[in-house]
């Protein structure tokens, strides 16, 4: 079959690799109909996430058909021929942490976990196409993917929503709106979310349905901001602003009352002495992630706000603003998504009408266009701002 | 997750060892405190450098003192058995030199060296050992209650599913195993084994019997995690490592790091316990040996002949 693949530092090829197989006894293996480039992915490809082998196929955000059911499968569960949208972390469904619905710190799915426990003190689960630290577990940028514990994971879908309309469950809707979650929105919240992509976007969207009265979006990119307003959304240009002015101007000074982080990593900075400190530091490694958008929101948030980080890190950063943040009761939330603990109540929104991911979508092309995609998302070519392919 | 590793010091409660540390103290103590008399009971001149030299061996039997009593090692006896060779060299000279003022008293010194020397190479002899006693614990917690997971430990056969370097374990009678297990550098180890303790829920305690290739011995305690939340897990394992500190350094040279490997079993045997089988990914297919596979195999799915090799 034909798959992306990760063949270096700012590499991707399709290649030709063998079909999968079923390894497991709760396998199943899926003919993909739908996937999607991820602003995660664009780590993995910007070389910031280790361990990653030439050769992995990249993907977490893909859905299809099953084609073949491993023997632990029972039919109330799962068959051939079930429509399926499938959560980026593997879950296990029966360890504390799955059953305290911290599907993302699965203890059971990642074989490498060894490795993941020394760098994150505890292990996390295992995610498709993402590095050997996740797993080894190969990615859904492909024709055909095998689901890991599928009764415990793959969401069925039983009603005539397109892909396009249900494919985001996978991992961008569900983790925008976790971001707004764990936010604990009360009324008259304004919400301000820094990053515009695809998952800001949907951190905004999932914001107003949870009931905050003002949503503010903070980006450099004019197009992701007039997408952000085309809601109506407030926008804040942070090339031409400064952010906490803006924010406190916005706010009648109090600062936003809960503060979404969807940016993560590889974030850029208005002032670009602050941003080449980052990364001058970040190339020799003495820190790896470039943590501005969360300094900028920690210092931003109103006394006694929240702070919810939803934008990926991986490892150290420098300069945390801890003062800002104890001396104002801030309280800090995260994780990556706990997907299944959201696929049902989003498939119900969705389905309801008062949450539409298609508007993302800007780009569709075939997988063997992969890396065009890639390209095309990295480099935010032609307004790009969600890409998906389709086998 | 929580796993330990420390080698036992048996020397601790030896009363050889503490006997000889006690001697050093006591030798130790009057040479320091008042080096003019020690010489003068050995019947050697009081003169500075005789003084001087009486201070310095004081000291050094202090020093073993303190390695003795508080982190005996074997290298403190071979200290003293080198301070000894020092202390017959000196007599000796004194016997040599000697005016013959208080001869008998040197003489009778130099036999009590003498057989201190010999009772500080027996010690040092028996007490250096060929191998180094390790004791490996681990902890994990599954959410099965105790009575479960001792009735999934105690079905020995199924130990090798998740302990990733035994081969085989066969029962061979009611209390009584045999083990096959792969050992560093590619070598193989069998050993039979039988069950000292079996407390239903709570306790199994194995150990090995003789003629071992590894002496070992372990137990397995279950107690009920706190909350409701199941079973905590302890393991300790104690085997004596072949090759000592030298051999333990080299395995763990070659990516044997035996609490690493502990730790990832018991990840399994959590595995198991909660759903099923040992999850596998296409970069570590082989799922118990997973660690022993990096550089891994890419996330991609594996050809026909590598699917044949992991799954064997």
């Amino acid at each position: 079959m034909k798959a992306n693949c990760w063949t270096g530092r700012n590499s991707v090829e399709v290649q030709d690799v063998p079909d999968p197989s079923i390894l497991n006894s709760r396998d199943v293996i899926v003919k993909i109909t739908a996937t999607a480039i991820c602003g995660s992915d664009l780590h993995l490809v910007d070389g910031y996430v280790p361990t990653m082998e030439k050769g992995d196929i990249l993907g977490h955000e893909f859905m299809g058909e099953v084609v073949e059911v491993g023997p632990g499968i029972s039919d109330g569960d799962l068959r051939v021929g079930d429509r399926v949208v499938v959560p980026f972390p593997i879950a296990c469904g029966a360890c504390a942490s799955c059953r305290a619905e911290l599907y993302s710190c699965c203890e059971n799915t990642n074989p490498n976990a060894g490795l993941s426990e020394k760098l994150f003190g505890h292990p996390t689960a295992g995610i498709y196409g993402y590095s050997h630290l996740t797993g080894g577990f190969a990615g859904g940028q492909a024709e055909y993917a095998r689901v890991v514990l599928a009764d415990a994971n793959a969401l069925k879908i039983e009603s005539d929503l397109s892909d396009e309309q249900v494919l985001f469950l996978s991992d961008v809707l569900p983790t925008g709106y976790m971001g707004a979650d764990m936010c604990d929105i009360q009324e008259g919240d304004v919400v301000a979310v820094w990053g515009a992509g695809p998952v800001g976007q949907f951190a905004m969207d999932s914001a107003r349905v949870l009931g905050a009265e003002k949503v503010i979006a903070i980006d450099k990119e004019n197009y992701r901001l007039d997408m952000a307003a085309a809601q109506g959304y407030t926008t804040i240009d942070f090339e031409d602003n400064d952010v906490r002015s803006a924010l406190l101007e916005l706010t009648g000074g109090r600062g936003p009352d809960k503060c979404i982080d969807a940016v993560g990593l590889e974030a850029t900075h208005g002032a670009s002495h602050v941003h080449l400190y980052d990364r001058a530091k970040q190339a020799v490694r003495s820190e790896t992630d470039r943590p501005h958008a969360l300094r900028q929101a920690i210092l931003s948030c109103r006394s006694g706000g929240v702070v919810s980080v939803i934008g990926v890190y991986g490892g150290l950063i420098d300069k945390f603003p801890a003062g800002a943040w104890m001396n104002r009761s801030l309280t800090l939330r995260t994780g990556q998504c706990h997907v299944q603990k959201y696929m049902k109540p989003l498939l119900g929104l969705i389905g309801q009408g008062k949450i539409d991911p298609t508007r993302v979508i800007t780009h569709r092309l075939p997988l063997t266009e992969g890396p065009t995609g890639y390209d095309l998302f990295k480099n935010k070519k032609d307004r790009c701002e969600k890409v998906v392919l389709a086998p | 997750m929580k796993t330990d590793i420390r080698s036992t010091s048996r020397l601790r409660q030896d009363p050889l060892v503490r006997g000889l540390g006690w001697t050093s103290a006591l030798l130790g103590v009057p040479q320091v405190v008042a080096p003019a008399g020690f010489a003068r009971t050995l019947g050697v001149d009081d003169t500075s450098r005789h003084r001087s030299a009486t201070t310095a061996v004081g000291v050094r039997e202090l020093a073993a003192a303190t390695g003795l009593l508080g982190r005996p090692h074997p290298a403190w006896l071979w200290g003293r058995v080198g301070g000894d060779l020092m202390d017959l060299a000196m007599l000796t000279r004194a016997l040599r030199n000697h005016d013959g003022r208080g001869l008998g008293r040197t003489v009778v010194a130099t036999a009590a060296v003498t057989a201190i020397t010999a009772t500080d190479v027996y010690a040092a002899v028996t007490r250096t050992r060929r191998s180094t006693p390790m004791e490996l614990t681990a902890a994990t917690t599954v959410t099965q209650p105790p009575d479960e997971v001792y009735a999934l430990w105690k079905d020995l056969e199924r130990l090798p599913d998740f302990m990733a370097h035994l081969d085989e374990v066969r029962v061979t009678g009611p209390r009584t195993s045999h083990w096959r297990a792969g050992a560093p550098f590619g070598k193989e180890v069998e050993w039979d084994a039988e069950t000292t303790q079996d407390v239903p829920g709570q306790l199994l305690a194995w150990r090995s019997v003789d003629g071992a290739d590894i002496d070992n011995s372990g137990e397995v305690r279950f107690a009920p995690a706190p909350g409701g939340r199941g079973t905590e897990i302890k393991v300790t394992l104690r085997y004596e490592l072949p090759g000592g500190a030298l051999g333990r350094a080299a395995a763990r040279y070659f990516g044997e790091e035996p609490h690493q490997q502990l730790d990832d079993d018991l990840r399994r045997f959590k595995q198991i316990a909660e759903t099923g089988e040992v999850v596998r990914s296409e970069g570590a297919p082989g799922g118990k040996r997973a660690r022993r596979e990096f550089p891994q195999h890419p996330a991609r799915p594996l050809t026909e002949d590598e699917l044949k090799e992991a799954l064997a």
